[in-house]
């Protein structure tokens, strides 16, 4: 359904967007005033698209039935990958390039390696399905 | 390597039957035979392995912190004392709040439990994003070693404690790779826990088993929903603030300077727009865990389930409003509105308390550790949260403010906290591990914990209103204050005791295991209904789901809304242990 999901996200939005434009009016000061306004849109911006999606996905998930039995939602979930090391050498190649930012910046050659080579890794095992 | 995942279809278990709480089906239908050893915590993507693996990891922090604190504590025993100097001082108040709010709280709340917790509650077979989740892990663990890093660099880690307020961060006044390790942490957790917030909202909108709406799912999901949303309200602003602190630092920008135009001011404006909804980050998961704990050891359904819903999202859009009321005394904010936000934010968290006590009252309570430990959350988060009112008011705050009256007030709350977790580690630990924690020990921890919190929190008020301020090293010309500071490292050195009978307790556990069962509580929540630990992908059936109860409703058909202290529930595991 995906409704009450959309609703949850938009009251937060628009309370948000009350908030900043009290704060805004009343305290003449931008910074909290433009990270409200921000707050403001993260609340809208997936709220609007939830709502859209409810609108015209027509909203009968099983999950958002309440007489839905468990037979309901046979079938495939997804596809879950059950082990993968290209998290931990994206993990690695963070680590290296936040060190770079300390130690020196020869450091973000290998973290930059890292980095690249877990993208690949990680895009073509999603593609192969399978371990690479 | 992927799996193709489809949901269970059964509602039967294999083995046993409605009638018996512990219904026992022990199948290896969903086994996974992966690799084992240090190549499966390398590379597993088991919400169930990163789970555990936040656990531990956040609570060696908690470890780390608390010997800091142990520290700072031997420091003020005396006014004069002489154990470490006064710049290793700053470094250790700073690593100590820095160690436990980045490193310990957070991630054991909304990445520790929650990560195991979540898919199991809402019957799914892993987090939505799994690869996202290792990755969230390992970023926090990097995070973690850059920010111990800085106590093996020249010049020493962080030392402008743990809040970095500009202008004391700036490369004049804090040279070195230490604050630039406490930055780039920040910045490594802080992406973590941005892309936890991801997961966590993303499995509870698109994974739910049928039947479990919205509102059906347990307090501890919702909390965690919400969590997740504060999560990417809040961390982002705390991530470009540090990116900006850097570029002060390092590329020559003046953005929290006055040299060249810049304002301090607009530091604490943004690290208290992430730092108050932060403690709400902390805060909202422990107290999904004693939501979900209270009621199984009152034998009632919660009171006030959808008063709780409603007051947690309540919680969530004020606490975006109430974010400068750490800066009154700069003389520079809008006193009123944040005065206001910050007192009405009090009526949410204390329909909470109503609700909680709403459970218990007239129930059957069975006073194990984690019931004890839920117990002593509300007791003292009780106490964390009425002084917190004091401090919204502006006249009182301008008293107080940087004084231990505020130090004690927020350690009133999170070592309530501190006690949400060990509720949810003595809860859940059977479910994880398929071992019972012994209670013996489990209440000796308690009433060390409990006792030693007070302790060292109740005299801190004290000497904070005769006005000790925070962050000093040595009183000589106050001796006055030094026995209600002896006071207090009494109850520092209680609660370092209690953690050290936790740690007795893990090992006695396993050395002489009691096995716990599928549902050694006989409690409600859908992760109760799977074997202890679960299989691979968490279910191979499940009951279905009619309420906010499903596995109640499944083990006592004949009695689905009862349980108000009517209803005999057959001898658990957790009875079985005392006996």
């Amino acid at each position: 359904m995906m409704k009450q999901e959309s609703v949850i996200l938009l009251f937060l939005g628009i309370f948000f967007g009350l908030m900043a434009g009290v704060y805004w009016f009343w305290g003449h000061e931008d910074g909290g005033g433009v990270m409200l306004v921000g707050a403001l849109f993260l609340g809208l911006l997936p709220g609007l698209y939830y709502f859209w999606w409810y609108r015209r996905s027509g909203g009968n998930r099983p999950e958002d039935r309440d007489d839905a039995t468990i037979a309901d939602g046979a079938g495939v979930v997804d596809s879950f990958p059950s082990t993968s090391i290209w998290p931990f050498v994206l993990g690695m190649g963070c680590f290296t390039m936040v060190l770079a930012l300390v130690f020196g910046t020869w450091l973000a050659v290998p973290g930059v390696a890292l980095i690249l080579s877990a993208l690949i890794g990680a895009t073509a095992e999603s593609r192969r399905g399978g371990t690479v | 390597m992927t799996d193709l995942i489809e949901r269970p279809t059964t509602s039967t278990p294999d083995e046993g039957g409605p009638s018996s709480v512990d219904h026992g089906h022990h199948d290896d239908h969903g086994e996974h035979h992966g690799p084992s050893g240090i190549l499966k915590w390398l590379t597993s993507t088991d919400h169930k392995v990163i789970g555990i693996n936040y656990t531990v990891t956040s609570i060696v922090m908690m470890v780390i912190g608390g010997a800091f604190a142990e520290v700072i504590r031997a420091q003020l025993v005396s006014p004069t004392s002489t154990l470490v100097t006064l710049q290793q001082y700053n470094q250790l108040f700073t690593m100590h709040g820095s160690v436990m709010i980045y490193l310990f709280v957070g991630p054991f709340a909304f990445a520790g439990l929650a990560n195991y917790l979540v898919p199991l509650q809402v019957g799914a077979p892993d987090m939505a994003f799994p690869r996202l989740n290792a990755l969230s892990y390992w970023l926090y663990l990097t995070g973690s070693l850059t920010m111990i890093l800085g106590f093996f660099v020249s010049g020493g880690p962080a030392a402008f404690g743990w809040v970095g307020y500009a202008p004391l961060t700036s490369a004049i006044n804090a040279p070195g790779a230490g604050a630039d390790l406490w930055i780039g942490a920040l910045m490594l957790t802080g992406f973590s826990a941005i892309f936890s917030g991801v997961n966590l909202i993303a499995t509870i909108f698109y994974l739910r088993a049928p039947g479990m709406t919205l509102f059906r799912m347990p307090i501890f999901t919702w909390n965690m929903l919400v969590t997740g949303i504060l999560i990417l309200l809040a961390f982002p602003v705390l991530t470009a603030g540090l990116i900006m602190l850097y570029c002060d630092r390092h590329f020559g920008t003046h953005i929290f300077e006055v040299q060249g135009g810049g304002v301090p001011l607009l530091w604490q404006h943004i690290f208290w727009f992430w730092g108050h909804p932060e403690v709400y980050i902390l805060a909202l998961p422990f107290f999904g865990m004693v939501t979900e704990i209270i009621p199984v050891f009152s034998k009632k359904p919660l009171f006030g389930y959808k008063g709780m819903v409603f007051a947690t999202l309540t919680i969530a859009a004020l606490s975006l409003g109430v974010w400068a009321h750490h800066m009154f005394t700069t003389g520079a904010v809008l006193l009123p509105f944040f005065s206001i936000m910050s007192l009405l934010i009090a009526v949410p968290t204390g329909i909470k308390i109503f609700n909680w006590i709403g459970t218990m009252w007239g129930g059957k309570l069975h006073f194990s550790t984690a019931m004890l430990m839920a117990i002593g959350f509300v007791a003292t988060f009780l106490i964390g949260g009425i002084t917190g009112i004091y401090l919204a008011s502006p006249p009182l705050d301008f008293f107080t403010h940087d004084t231990y009256f505020v130090i004690a007030h927020f350690h009133s709350v999170v070592m309530a906290l501190t006690m949400g977790a060990f509720a949810g580690i003595y809860f859940w630990f059977p479910k994880i591990t398929g071992k019972m924690l012994h209670e013996g020990w489990g209440k000796w921890q308690f009433w060390t914990l409990f006792i030693g919190t007070q302790v060292f929190t109740l005299p801190g008020y004290l000497v904070g209103l005769h006005g000790m301020p925070r962050r000093m090293a040595v009183y000589p010309n106050n001796p006055s204050w030094q026995t209600l500071n002896q006071w207090e490292s009494v109850g520092a050195l209680l609660i370092g005791i209690s953690t050290l009978l936790f740690v007795v307790n893990v090992v006695a556990s396993y050395r002489k295991p009691i096995v716990a069962g599928d549902n050694p509580w006989d409690a409600s929540a859908l992760e109760w209904f799977t074997s202890s630990p679960p299989p691979h992908h968490n279910f191979t059936s499940l009951p279905p789901i009619r309420s906010e109860r499903p596995v109640w409703d499944y083990n006592h058909p004949d009695a689905p809304a009862l349980g108000h202290g009517h209803h005999e529930p057959a001898a658990t595991a957790a009875e079985k242990v005392e006996a």
